[in-house]
């Protein structure tokens, strides 16, 4: 099935994503380990068990997190 | 010293060292490794940021991190609103799977200073929302005390500004805390050096939580190991109770029977000075 493309905004920057492709989906096409990142969809955070139903829709703002040094 | 005291309790977690270690600023993985192994902590600090999306799946942090020997402590480092810092505490949550978090809700960049208000208004919706709420503050007593009624784990004062280096500014701002509240203080930033973290735990802070003073010494390893024993140092002065401060001397070694000196007065029937030296 032929997807159309969407415009999100991802960390903040601008990016193209599949229109309804999943969170699970977009971890692993950013070739992320799952494990590593935690991911907030317009400020709402999505749970591991709800990144394969939560879909990508135009617009959306998404924010993806990890771990890093810090005090 | 599992023997001579208790361990640090912080809501369901119990910690063998009083020394908890930031993760930032370290040139390499590896030599952070070695620090906070020196160190002796059992719990570290982390911070919670995008993913550089450029980098791709390199080493994470959490690949250097051996949870089986570190509690991990997430901070809201950077966050200026309590929004923001509540979002942050949030996301890891999630992403560590852990309760505990390190509040920061920041004035401004220029001098880090804890804001009261959105720290506050951060904390009280944190635990509301099941967290171990850890809170750096400023060194207000009274501060501490609103935020101990709020539910959190512990008050963590700033010793003085974050990274600053300067030591333990407000001593007494510091024992008028701990006389007020019953849950755990850390000192929490400012940290300098060695006697800083003696200082701090002299006074009876229950911890002293520090970063830059390690990750910023020109050998980190080898600052890591005197932080931890000034750490401990400083505790078991607290526990021994230092003697009070005088103004004049109180000689250690008796005042009677230096050579030359005139013979004490003898009252009949008294032991005279060094009468145990005879035979």
């Amino acid at each position: 099935m032929p997807s159309t493309t969407i415009e999100i905004e991802l960390n903040g920057t601008r990016r193209e994503a599949r229109d309804g492709q999943s969170v699970a989906e977009l971890v692993a096409d950013l070739g992320l380990r799952p494990g590593m990142v935690a991911v907030e969809v317009n400020e709402k955070l999505v749970t591991r068990e709800l990144r394969e139903s939560t879909r990508i829709r135009a617009g959306d703002r998404i924010e993806l997190v990890t771990i890093m040094g810090g005090g | 010293m599992a023997e001579l005291d208790l361990p640090l309790v912080l809501g369901d977690t119990t910690l063998e060292s009083r020394l908890l270690v930031g993760t930032g600023k370290y040139a390499s993985f590896e030599l952070m490794e070695r620090a906070l192994e020196a160190s002796g902590t059992r719990c570290v600090t982390v911070a919670i940021r995008r993913v550089n999306l450029d980098l791709k799946a390199g080493p994470s942090l959490l690949d250097h991190l051996d949870r089986s020997r570190y509690t991990i402590l997430p901070n809201t480092a950077g966050c200026f609103d309590a929004k923001t810092a509540i979002r942050t505490a949030e996301l890891s949550r999630e992403l560590l799977g852990t309760k505990l978090v390190k509040l920061e809700v920041l004035g401004d960049e220029k001098t880090l200073l804890p804001d009261p208000v959105g720290t506050l208004e951060a904390a009280r919706e944190l635990v509301r929302s099941g967290f171990d709420v850890l809170v750096y503050t400023s060194d207000d007593p009274r501060l501490g005390v609103r935020l101990e009624e709020l539910g959190v784990k512990s008050v963590m004062p700033a010793g003085s500004p974050i990274g600053s280096g300067q030591g333990v500014l407000n001593p007494n701002a510091i024992r008028i805390l701990l006389e007020l509240v019953k849950v755990p203080v850390i000192v929490d930033a400012g940290v300098g050096t060695a006697s800083d973290v003696a200082f701090a735990m002299e006074l009876g802070a229950h911890g002293v939580l520090l970063n830059t003073g390690i990750a910023g010494a020109r050998d980190p390893v080898r600052m890591a190991a005197a932080m931890r024993d000034a750490c401990s140092a400083g505790r078991q002065a607290f526990l021994a109770g230092r003697i009070p401060r005088k103004l004049y001397a109180n000689a250690s070694s008796p005042l009677e029977g230096v050579v030359g000196s005139p013979p004490p007065p003898r009252p009949k029937g008294t032991a005279q000075a060094g009468a145990a030296a005879r035979p």
